[in-house]
């Protein structure tokens, strides 16, 4: 197929003089700002920043988002990663002026419909994980993560428990688990999963000791399995002085189902623009509220939003012991807000129906899919499921050129080679806002493309076709970087 | 009942159930245990109508002041800007809102784009050789150039001018328990960092000094002085927090010898939204290059030679290094980051400068207003659009009287410091004119008494 010149950066656009602006005029009297200041610290130069007409701007971006994938583009699959339908109303709601422009500094009295919002948001996530108490600080997942281990460290600090230096996580889990360990100042340790890909309660038993500070852990798991063995697993943990994170980046699967809160998990953190109809925006902003039983509250983020007898909201930052503000002001509040309209259109009832439905479609595309791809954990699913490309691999086709080869089909490919503990993995996640029908044509292009491996692998091999680049040489990418644009001159 | 977001109907789950080998979705919830089930019904609110939620939530809205409803010389670190049109027609191109990390380049080149001109544009406005995809905001991303200064220098203390945002300060501590740092807080002297205290502190142990410009008072630091302590101390890093609007019209900390440059975009194109999301910039060296945290975008070739975009550096990061990375950011502020883009693109060369000078000349007028009136101001250096009145009454009082009066009024410095008791940080931005200039001191000196 014929691909396009290359596409211009909005550099190459600009021309001297062209303006895509209208500043308020000066109204007050001109004076010469140069006298105020040294010449040192008068930029001499302007940044060189494109100079284009608004028309210009906006075919430009226009333009871009017609070379990008989104969630209304067409079926995107992508494991771990719940890319569901972000409802229109959330994006409305949170464009009203009394939502959209009030400033993180206004008067209590003056925000009092937004503290209310809040507040309400709060007691419902509290309900649907099943924990004493929640913030809504965290700007995303990874660091909901890492403000859930600061408040069990300052938990076990405040114990003396100072040698409770260990941050159990399994091997499949996510890298930002690890990663959100070693921030917080812990030793990361994995354990490891068994044959039903479940966590493995020997090895878990070896590596728990009196120095483990928690688990980590995700339930259902990275491989869409429910760890059924949850409350032995809380039993190992707890009775050594642990406690347990619940990484709610899967809870789509569970809701009115389980709470990580019955399961025995002290610390929950929900990614908002997952479950929750964020939306992702092509990689955030996100929300990773974060929720906590009785006795880890007092170490919370400040400030959290309370009530008074009297009606009034207000800004609560009584808590001596809290580890502290891990953001300014009070999270990623627009997203919460969507969030927030999402729940409330949804009700328990939705919310219950959302996760059947999400379970129901992952276990019939496994069902259908099993017939051609290699399936390592044969048991029902949750919201996601893993195949391995091990049987396309021995004719030569790789994960990596059945994803590229469904950009063809129009769709965004599953996660690919995650979780790591399964050979050449496709992490399937259909989300319960799709049909049937969808479900049907992926399954159908899927079953095409492993007859293809078969008999004509290059077709695979040498995908995508229809797209407007073709595979992109990363190694050259990374070996030498251009990290923004120069001009020619 | 059905609901609009759930396609499935009673026979595609029949049919699905068959398929599947089951007798009813329960089946497949028989791995749960018992004994963690929730058999109850959730106790949140029940469903809404689409019309109705609408009411309800707009009425709900319509409880806070905001600044359409009333006239705002709020800022102290968030500020109310023009925000040219086309931002949010931009921004609500779902090809973009709904989409996530760009993973597969060869269907993501438009937002890979769009990052790499952002990482390109916050070059250009800071004065330095890279900058990553975004962060969450100006304070994490303030929080995690201190956490790579001391991974990067080896070095455990950090000089931190409390004339830096004071929430960027708590942030700052939280995110430095985690690698058990030592900051050392250096007072400021008539509203600029003290550069005598900064030198006594400042030794072969130091692995960054923070400095915010122009200061969260609005006064512009003098970084020349700073780059030239540092030259004794050459290991030191010289980390900078930045209103990218002020640099419009400012030399941008790039040329003072800046190793990272941080701060926020939401001047460009975001809205207040009570505090969140905005967009953190993190602008750095090319030396630095391998240990930014988050998201990198690189320019390379496709297999036909054409121009294209990919994820790069990826070895850097989370999903790569696990236990080994530095930082754990994984979702960023990309849409918030395509927002400044826009606003940016929109301003271009002439505008940002235009916008910055527009600013300080209205500030400017401002303070003399208020200075004529017969209030107190406080510090004479030069600074960009943010200045301190003292007040007869504490700011609380005098905001919620303005509140009446249709005015949301400045920050009360009092939350952070009793010295600063009484005491209203004032911001004002091209928006506000003359006028509003002129009946806001009136306003404030009646509440004032």
């Amino acid at each position: 197929m014929a691909k396009e010149q290359d596409f211009p950066v909005i550099f190459e656009l600009s021309q001297e003089g062209r303006k895509g602006y209208h500043l308020p005029e000066l109204d007050v009297e001109d004076i010469n700002l140069d006298e105020e200041f040294s010449n040192e610290y008068i930029r001499q130069e302007n940044p060189d920043l494109p100079e284009v007409s608004e028309l210009q701007i906006m075919r430009h971006y226009t333009a871009l988002s017609t070379r990008n994938h989104g969630v209304d583009s067409g079926f995107y699959p992508l494991g771990s990663c719940t890319m569901k339908y972000n409802p229109k109303i959330n994006e409305d709601i949170a464009r009203i002026p009394g939502f959209s422009m009030i400033h993180p500094y206004q008067e209590e009295s003056s925000v009092q419909g937004a503290l209310a919002l809040m507040y309400d948001l709060q007691k419902s996530l509290s309900e649907i994980t099943g924990m004493h108490s929640v913030t809504l600080q965290s700007a995303a997942g990874a660091q909901g993560e890492w403000t859930g281990l600061m408040m069990i460290r300052a938990f076990h600090e405040a114990n003396g428990d100072h040698h409770r230096t260990k941050v159990i996580v399994p091997d499949s889990a996510h890298g930002t688990n690890p990663a959100s360990a070693t921030v917080a100042g812990f030793e990361a340790v994995t354990v490891k999963s068994n044959d039903q890909g479940l966590v493995d309660l020997e090895d878990l038993k070896r590596v728990v000791d009196e120095n483990t500070a928690a688990l980590m852990l995700t339930n259902p798991n990275t491989l869409g399995l429910f760890e059924e063995h949850i409350l032995e697993m809380a039993e190992i943990v707890h009775e050594a002085g642990g406690r347990l994170y619940y990484d709610g980046a899967n809870l789509n699967a569970i809701m009115g189902y389980t709470r990580p809160g019955d399961m025995g998990f002290d610390v929950v953190h929900l990614n908002l623009h997952k479950t929750f109809t964020g939306p992702h925006g092509g990689g955030g902003p996100g929300s990773g509220p974060v929720g906590v039983t009785e006795e880890l509250a007092p170490y919370l983020p400040k400030p959290l939003i309370s009530k008074r007898d009297t009606g009034e909201y207000y800004f609560d930052y009584d808590h001596p012991q809290s580890i502290g503000r891990i953001k300014p002001y009070y999270g990623n509040f627009g997203i919460n807000v969507r969030a927030y309209t999402y729940i409330r259109s949804m009700g328990p009832d939705g919310l219950k129906q959302v996760s059947e439905n999400a379970v129901l479609n992952a276990n019939y595309m496994m069902r259908r899919l099993e017939q051609e791809f290699e399936l390592p954990f044969s048991q029902h699913c949750k919201h996601e499921f893993v195949l391995s490309g091990k049987n396309q691999k021995k004719m030569g086709v790789r994960t990596l050129d059945v994803a590229k080869r469904l950009l063809d089909f129009g769709y965004h490919p599953p996660t690919i080679y995650f979780p790591l503990n399964v050979e050449e993995a496709l992490m399937v996640e259909p989300t319960e806002t799709e049909a049937k029908e969808t479900l049907d044509e992926f399954v159908d292009a899927m079953i095409q493309i492993s007859n293809e491996a078969k008999e004509d692998p290059e077709k695979v091999q040498e995908a995508p076709h229809t797209t407007v680049v073709d595979r992109m040489d990363e190694t050259t990418a990374a070996r030498k970087p251009v990290l923004r644009f120069y001009r020619e001159d | 009942m059905q609901h609009r977001y759930i396609p499935m109907t009673d026979q595609d789950r029949k049919d699905m159930l068959e398929t599947i080998g089951v007798n009813s979705t329960e089946e497949l919830f028989n791995d749960i245990p018992q004994k963690v089930r929730f058999d109850g019904e959730l106790n949140i609110k029940p469903a809404k109508s689409e019309y109705e939620l609408t009411k309800e939530l707009t009425e709900l809205a319509e409880q806070n002041s905001h600044s359409k409803s009333h006239t705002s010389f709020l800022g102290a670190g968030v500020y109310q800007h023009y925000i040219p049109s086309i931002v949010d027609h931009v921004i609500s191109r779902s090809e973009f809102y709904t989409a996530y990390t760009p993973y597969q380049p060869e269907i993501s080149q438009g937002e890979l784009q769009a990052i790499f001109e952002f990482q390109t544009m916050v070059c250009e406005m800071t004065g330095m050789e890279v900058a990553n995809s975004s962060m969450y905001d100006g304070g994490t991303a303030l929080a995690e150039a201190v956490n790579l200064s001391a991974g990067q220098t080896k070095k455990k203390k950090v000089l931190v001018s409390k004339a830096i945002h004071p929430e960027s300060m708590d942030v700052i501590y939280t995110y430095a328990k985690g690698f058990n740092l030592e900051i050392v807080e250096i007072d400021h002297q008539n509203g600029l960092t003290d550069l005598e205290q900064l030198k006594s502190e400042l030794d072969e142990d130091t692995a960054s000094v923070v400095i915010q410009y122009p200061n969260f008072f609005g006064q512009v630091e003098p970084l020349k002085e700073v780059e030239t302590m540092l030259e004794d101390q050459k290991k030191t890093m010289m980390i900078v927090s930045s209103n990218p609007l002020a640099l419009g019209y400012l030399t941008p900390p790039g040329e003072f010898g800046a190793d990272i440059v941080v701060g926020d975009t939401q001047v460009f194109g975001i809205p207040t939204q009570f505090g969140g999301p905005h967009c953190g910039y993190f602008a750095t060296t090319k030396k630095l290059m391998r240990k930014v945290p988050g998201r990198l975008v690189g320019q390379t070739v496709d297999e036909d030679g054409h121009r294209g975009f990919v994820l790069t550096l990826q070895a850097r990061e989370q999903h790569i290094r696990r236990d080994k990375a530095t930082s754990n950011i994984c979702s960023n502020q990309a849409l918030n980051a395509l927002a400044s883009s826009v606003a940016m693109t929109a301003l271009g060369k002439q505008g940002v400068r235009e916008m910055a000078e527009l600013n300080m000349k209205k500030a400017r007028y401002a303070k003399k207003a208020f200075e004529a009136a017969g209030f107190e101001t406080l510090h004479d250096g030069p600074f960009f659009n943010e200045f301190i009145v003292k007040l007869n009454k504490p700011v609380s009082e005098v905001n919620e009287q303005l509140l009446q009066k249709g005015y949301i009024g400045g920050y009360d410095l009092g939350r952070d410091s009793d010295s600063y008791d009484q005491h209203m940080l004032i911001a004002v931005t091209e928006v506000r004119s003359k006028e509003e200039i002129d009946q806001f001191v009136k306003e404030v000196g009646e509440a004032n008494g």
